[in-house]
């Protein structure tokens, strides 16, 4: 606990309280205040919901409980850009599998995990919704469709180097965020 | 200057992930000499033609497709200085007899009417066809009961999948006491296959927002909410734009059109969730809850959201209303069969040569969507299977694919409508592959409150992959079988209830091919690693070495000038190989024939 005190004085994640104040106007807002959490940080810590519960109240044991169940939040930073591979039906009869794999070779991040170098994260998902146009993937929120193992050579390549080239600063996946953070 | 031409460009999801974008771009260029008005549109549903691109004049529609932004302009300026269609490029106008006019012309579009021909950004553009116009004679020359009969009359069922009778909720949220209820849209379109709602909401918001109106004034509810999947962010943007609009025009707000009638929407985010499209689960999603189901009675009608009476309905259903009470239920009932009234809107995807977004009347046959619509299968492959209803439907066999599209007579051959999507199979899908591709979805996503959907479902995944990877035995099908019994009677709601439907529709018509798996160890379809090993075929291989460099296991050798080879202990099957060859060199092969 003592390690959380340094770090919870109230002071760090200063967009936190904006968010509460701005989000608690609605009714029941426990998630609503977590997913706009997610969406600043790009990941909600347990220092965070602590941070929440003195400031509205609500058990952290409470937002513990949503945070595990809803497949959208993350308990661990993201890497610098978000790969999401649709594994909807359509998808997987045109092969995502395939793309996983080819995903996982180019980027070397596992499913579901960030690469060693903190570029990439890869995550498999369970439909985008474009599913006349499988296999798809999402790369920082932008959809491609009909992927094939080539096209996935060719994306990753160009956002290593350029990510490499610029530090990311161009494609940060977390669109708005500069919106929020900046003081 | 003003101009008669309207070029409206396609640009729901699927649009811009096929380049919609970069074609407006190109067009506001050309077009920025007032020669015609550039307009955005929702999804015209032909996601097989994507991008597009309508030309509008004099009541004429011609619809461009596949463009792409090098030949958009010029197209579409050809098409404006001559007055004349360039009809090589044209997917579909009336009259005009294009490759792809079926897939338009046996379509029966009534909620569609107004996708990706109205600006989803603009009230206006929905005002000016026929928009609010159902509410303004709903609140100014009819009683809410008036509203709850019409609907009656159009026959109108749920279309989130269960079919329940739309009227009988109402009446009944209607009856219930107390000042404060509740209207939800449920947009929580989780079933994979399925984008019928992520379309309607992208292409044409104010329509299911003024479905909510008016069944908020059929019940006599002042609040209304969206829950709205997270992965769908550009629904969720024209959605907030759509209520803001509707708030400045007085269609939102307090003492609607001067009637003394009040609503107010909201939007809640869903955050990864499929079970929360159950509606107990989805109201304890919106209450900031894990979204658990809760046995019913009480029916969310009685008490729902913050333990209010609710009404809650899907995205299709609620688009459904307007035409209802604007034209009457007779006229919706004229559509469809005796039991199932109306249209329904399905997303066409899988091996189909035209896939998209379709609206037919119910009753038409699944070989009517697959041929006529659909134009048969991509690259003139053989139909297998249509599955219906994704996790919850099943599997129907290409024989049994003259059965009428409606409630009872897809529930009588053990598939259910479902909330509309329809993947279309041909030989090469797997049936065991299918069956365990939803179980492991369903098993996932259980939200664990029930043991015989937690633990069942874990362990029905658990034999189908052991048959899949060569190691079923025989009484697995019956294994199967007797927990799938188990699950549905030993389910609180609808996930548990349904999730076995897959494994029970493919094994029923497709039990030769567990057998295939269990017995002879073969998969027929070339599909499950464990029954298949790839190898080079040495008079068409070119030694372009593309598949050594890119297999992940170094599995391929050769040297120019010789074909190459696999090492077939060192490969993994995944098949990256064939995707690579460009000389179709790559074999697969099952059975006897097949390489250690």
């Amino acid at each position: 606990m003592s390690q959380h005190e340094s770090v919870n004085n109230g002071n760090s994640f200063p967009e936190i309280k904006e968010i509460v104040t701005k989000v608690s106007v609605n009714k029941t807002p426990a998630m609503m205040i977590l997913q706009a959490i997610q969406f600043t940080y790009g990941y909600v810590a347990p220092e965070m919901l602590e941070r929440v519960t003195e400031l509205t109240g609500i058990p952290s044991s409470t937002l513990y409980s949503i945070v595990t169940f809803y497949a959208q939040f993350r308990l661990e930073p993201i890497g610098d850009n978000l790969i999401q591979v649709c594994h909807g039906t359509a998808c997987h009869l045109a092969g995502a599998e395939r793309i996983t794999e080819s995903m996982v070779m180019e980027t070397g991040a596992q499913a579901g995990k960030t690469s060693e170098d903190r570029l990439f994260t890869v995550d498999k998902v369970a439909c985008l919704g474009c599913c006349s146009m499988g296999p798809v993937i999402t790369l920082n929120g932008e959809v491609h469709g009909y992927v094939t193992p080539e096209k996935v050579q060719k994306v990753i390549k160009e956002r290593r180097e350029c990510c490499v080239a610029n530090g990311c600063k161009d494609h940060d996946h977390t669109a708005g965020k500069e919106a929020t953070v900046s003081e | 200057m003003s101009s008669q031409y309207k070029v409206i460009v396609g640009m729901g999801s699927c649009g811009i992930a096929a380049g919609a974008k970069k074609v407006y771009d190109s067009l506001q260029d050309t077009l920025n000499d007032g020669s015609a008005k550039l307009v955005i549109g929702g999804c015209m549903g032909m996601c097989f033609a994507e991008p597009l691109v309508e030309v509008a004049a004099d009541g004429k529609r011609v619809i461009y497709g596949r463009l792409t932004s090098e030949n958009a302009a010029e197209i579409i300026a050809k098409h404006i200085k001559t007055g004349q269609p360039v009809i090589e490029s044209v997917i579909w106008s009336e009259g005009l007899d294009s490759a792809d006019a079926n897939y338009f012309n046996k379509q029966q579009r009534i909620l569609l009417k107004n996708c990706g021909v109205v600006d989803p950004e603009s009230i206006d553009s929905y005002m000016s066809h026929d928009g609010y116009k159902a509410l303004e004679k709903a609140l100014k020359t009819m009683t809410p009961e008036q509203v709850i009969k019409e609907v009656e009359i159009s026959g109108l069922r749920g279309r989130g999948g269960g079919g329940f009778p739309t009227h009988i909720k109402w009446t009944l949220a209607g009856k219930s006491a107390g000042p404060d209820k509740y209207i939800i849209c449920n947009a929580d379109e989780g079933d994979p296959g399925a984008f019928m709602d992520r379309s309607v909401l992208e292409s044409d918001p104010h329509r299911v927002m003024e479905g909510m109106l008016l069944a908020g004034y059929a019940i006599g509810a002042s609040e209304g909410y969206f829950y709205a999947r997270a992965e769908y962010p550009l629904a969720i943007k024209r959605l907030r734009m759509a209520i803001e609009q509707a708030n400045q025009k007085g269609y939102l707000g307090k003492n609607i059109l001067g009637t003394g009638f009040n609503f107010q929407l909201f939007i809640r985010e869903g955050a990864g969730a499929f079970v929360c499209g159950e509606e107990t689960a989805l109201i304890m999603s919106i209450e900031g809850k894990r979204g658990m189901p809760r046995t019913r009675p009480p029916f969310p009608a009685e008490k729902g959201l913050w333990g209010k009476p609710t009404n809650i309905n899907n995205v299709e259903t609620y688009a459904n209303v307007p035409a209802i009470i604007f034209h009457g239920g007779a006229y919706f009932a004229q559509y469809g069969t005796e039991s199932s009234k109306g249209t329904k809107v399905f997303a066409l995807a899988g091996k189909i040569a035209r896939g998209g977004l379709i609206e037919v009347p119910m009753g038409i046959t699944l070989n009517n969507v697959v041929f006529d619509i659909g134009g048969g299968l991509q690259g003139g492959g053989k139909l297998k299977a249509v599955q219906t209803g994704g996790p919850s439907g099943g599997c129907i066999p290409a024989e049994l694919c003259d059965t009428p599209i409606d409630y009872d007579s897809l529930k009588k051959i053990g598939a259910i409508m479902g909330s509309g999507g329809l993947l279309i199979m041909d030989e090469s899908a797997c049936m065991v592959d299918v069956a365990k591709f939803f179980l492991t979805f369903t098993q996932d996503e259980s939200c664990g409150k029930c043991t015989f959907c937690r633990a069942g479902t874990k362990q029905m995944l658990r034999i189908l992959e052991r048959i899949s990877e060569g190691k079923g035995k025989s009484g697995d099908i019956e294994l199967l079988e007797d927990l799938a019994t188990k699950i549905v009677q030993g389910s609180l709601c609808g996930l548990g209830q349904s999730a076995p439907n897959p494994v029970l529709t493919t094994i029923k018509y497709f039990r030769h091919e567990y057998e295939a798996h269990i017995n002879d160890k073969i998969c027929p379809a070339k599909k499950c690693k464990a029954f298949i090993s790839y190898e080079i075929d040495a008079d068409k291989c070119k030694s372009c070495s593309k598949c050594a460099k890119g297999c992940p296991t170094k599995a391929i050798t050769g040297a120019k000038k010789e074909p190459y080879v696999i090492d077939k202990a060192a490969c993994i099957r995944c098949g990256l190989c064939m995707s690579a060859c460009k000389f179709d060199a790559v074999l697969v092969t099952t059975g006897s024939g097949r390489g250690e």
